[in-house]
């Protein structure tokens, strides 16, 4: 295990950022810690670089004990959200620094630099100031100072938060791949739950101080521990007083058993899907339910038509059978 | 011979791109004139009207004014205290903007509006607060009167806020992750200092040293009533520039008054010259 976390737990004030945490992040994987803002997932990363100190608990990287080493022993890459830029250097001395630091001969320096470049694409804007690179831009070159070093590990703290939507989802992938070339045990901070399915080989699920789960994005996905983590990894919707996603929704058009009378009561089609809001014959809350446009033509449902609903298969971990799973 | 230029020139003014870098709209015209004759007004035309004077007198009197011994002890003092003072500035007023930027203690908003009693206070009054506290009668037991001491502390006292005031707001814009990222890559805290923080805020403490330098080697009402003013010990340029002219030596006077003007002038390009340094590291 490459980072071993024991009872870490910190506060600021009156407010319990983490509680008694205890985590393995195994050697080479990227692993996200995913929750909500305030949920104390910064904080834990932090801690884990030194830049925040626990109350109590102990940190180990590779194998020694950091708990008590300052950030600048630690080794560690750290990429902030916003970019933390060394401004008045340029983009080759942003990544020189650390080795400099290091002290690297001039020779060494340079070629890890145009090497670090290489990898994150910025070889042509070695020369340009951090001013002058777009945020897309700036965020590699702050991975590409981080990796410099040859850091145990490498933190990310929402590193793509400050980005647009489109810039996001390429360095999404593009981070994805970097990993798969470079290996290095990785830890990154989303509260983005579409980036901790796509990118991370193991999910974290910090919520209030305290881990809800840990698992593959399979796992998470298909047996969520808590209803917190089954409404936070996609839409949800209260059917029989269950929740349950509005794709995991049979519907009917004739009475079956056990099923949840209603009527469709709006219809809206977006690409190949169609999302349907029922009103139960109950009363209640419209209930969602997604389904594709195809099954939806197929089962000639529309708005004002009479449907029964229910669960097509059972996902709230308490209630799932492993055998449902395997 | 001028009216084809003109009509030609507006008619292709707004067309051609290697105009656009000077051509003004008639608002930003209007803008920059009176900026100009502003500037001139109550600038240029009083610091060329002593320029004047000096060279009515020639290049003699300016140099038997400023070779006289009197007058060049002064100026040595001068420009000596005020080049102690000023690296006292850069160093204390840095360190006070830190203080009131990053930590918070007690009483911190009353520091913030104190540091800039040296501002408002009439520097005459100034010496009275100083001729009191370090006169004579002392109540702390320190007398400095009629000392190069006493020319320090009352020159401190009116140029403190200078720096502070002007590296405050450049530490409050400054990320502090940037330190924490300098940190994670191996820096140590005075690594981060110097390689970090320092080019960051040269140019807010060298404008901050600049001005705190003018002002001392100006400084004349917080400093007359501790230094006594004696000659060849203790007397400033100012005390002898009004002396020349109490006496009807004009002449002599925009003498010492151009060079202490020549003085300003190298110390704030020298200091620009350092900042671009320190910056570019």
């Amino acid at each position: 295990m490459s980072i071993e976390i024991a009872g870490v737990s910190r506060r600021f004030g009156d407010f319990v950022a983490l509680e008694d945490i205890n985590l393995s992040v195994p050697t080479g994987q990227l692993t996200a810690l995913l929750g909500p803002s305030g949920g104390g997932k910064s904080t834990l990363l932090r801690i884990i670089a030194g830049l925040e100190n626990a109350d109590s608990g102990t940190v180990e990287i590779e194998g020694t004990d950091a708990t008590r080493l300052p950030a600048r022993k630690r080794n560690v890459g750290f990429v902030f959200q916003h970019y933390a830029a060394f401004k008045h250097m340029t983009v080759a001395r942003n990544v020189a620094f650390g080795l400099e630091i290091r002290k690297q001969s001039k020779k060494q320096v340079e070629e890890r630099v145009r090497e670090m470049l290489r990898l994150v694409h910025l070889e042509q804007f070695a020369d340009r100031y951090p001013a002058q690179l777009s945020g897309g831009q700036r965020q590699r070159m702050a991975l590409a100072r981080a990796l410099a070093i040859e850091p145990s590990v490498l933190l990310l703290d929402e590193p793509f938060g400050a980005l647009d939507a489109k810039v996001r989802k390429e360095l999404r992938d593009w981070l994805r791949r970097l990993h798969d070339d470079v290996h290095v045990t990785t830890v990154f901070v989303t509260h983005d739950q579409e980036e901790a399915l796509e990118v991370a080989d193991q999910i974290v699920v910090i919520n209030q101080g305290r881990i809800e789960q840990i698992g593959t994005p399979d796992e998470l996905y298909d047996q969520p521990a808590s209803d917190f983590v089954l409404s936070f990894l996609g839409p949800v919707t209260t059917l029989g007083g269950r929740l349950v996603r509005p794709h995991d929704i049979e519907v009917t058009t004739a009475p079956v058993p056990d099923a949840v009378p209603g009527t469709v009561t709006r219809w809206t089609r977006i690409g190949y899907e169609v999302r349907l809001e029922v009103t139960p014959v109950a009363g209640g809350e419209p209930i969602l339910v997604q389904l594709t446009r195809t099954e939806a033509l197929h089962r000639g449902l529309g708005e004002g038509i009479g449907v029964w609903l229910r669960e097509s298969s059972p996902v709230n971990g308490s209630a799932a059978p492993a055998a449902v799973l395997a | 011979m001028t009216s084809p230029t003109l009509t030609q020139v507006r008619r292709r003014g707004p067309r051609r791109r290697a105009r656009a870098a000077t051509a003004l709209t008639p608002a930003a015209g209007v803008g920059l004139g009176i900026a100009l004759i502003w500037f001139s007004i109550l600038v240029l035309l009083p610091l060329s009207a002593v320029v004047i004077t000096t060279t009515e007198g020639g290049w003699a009197t300016f140099w038997e004014t400023i070779r006289q011994p009197q007058t060049w002890a002064a100026i040595k003092l001068t420009v000596g205290e005020a080049v102690l003072v000023t690296l006292t500035n850069v160093v204390f007023g840095t360190m006070i903007a830190w203080v009131l930027v990053r930590d918070r203690f007690w009483g911190k908003r009353v520091l913030e509006v104190i540091i800039d009693i040296p501002f408002a206070l009439p520097t005459i009054v100034a010496g009275l607060v100083l001729l009191a506290l370090y006169g004579p009668n002392s109540p702390i037991g320190v007398d400095v009167a009629n000392t190069r001491i006493a020319v320090y502390l009352a020159l401190l006292f009116v140029t403190t806020p200078f720096v502070v005031r002007t590296v405050q707001p450049v530490l409050l814009e400054l990320d502090p992750e940037t330190e924490q990222a300098a940190q994670s890559l191996g820096a140590s805290r005075f690594t981060t200092f110097r390689r970090i923080l320092i080019p960051a805020l040269a140019p807010a403490i060298t404008a901050g040293a600049a001005l705190s330098f003018a002002r001392a080697i100006s400084e004349y009402g917080s400093l007359v009533l501790l230094s006594g003013n004696l000659p060849m010990r203790t007397e400033v340029t100012s005390v002898r520039i009004l002396t020349y002219i109490e006496n009807g030596n004009m002449a002599a006077a925009a003498s010492v008054a151009s060079l202490l003007l020549l003085v300003a002038l190298f110390a704030i390009v020298a200091l620009d010259v350092i900042s671009r340094r320190v910056a570019r590291r």
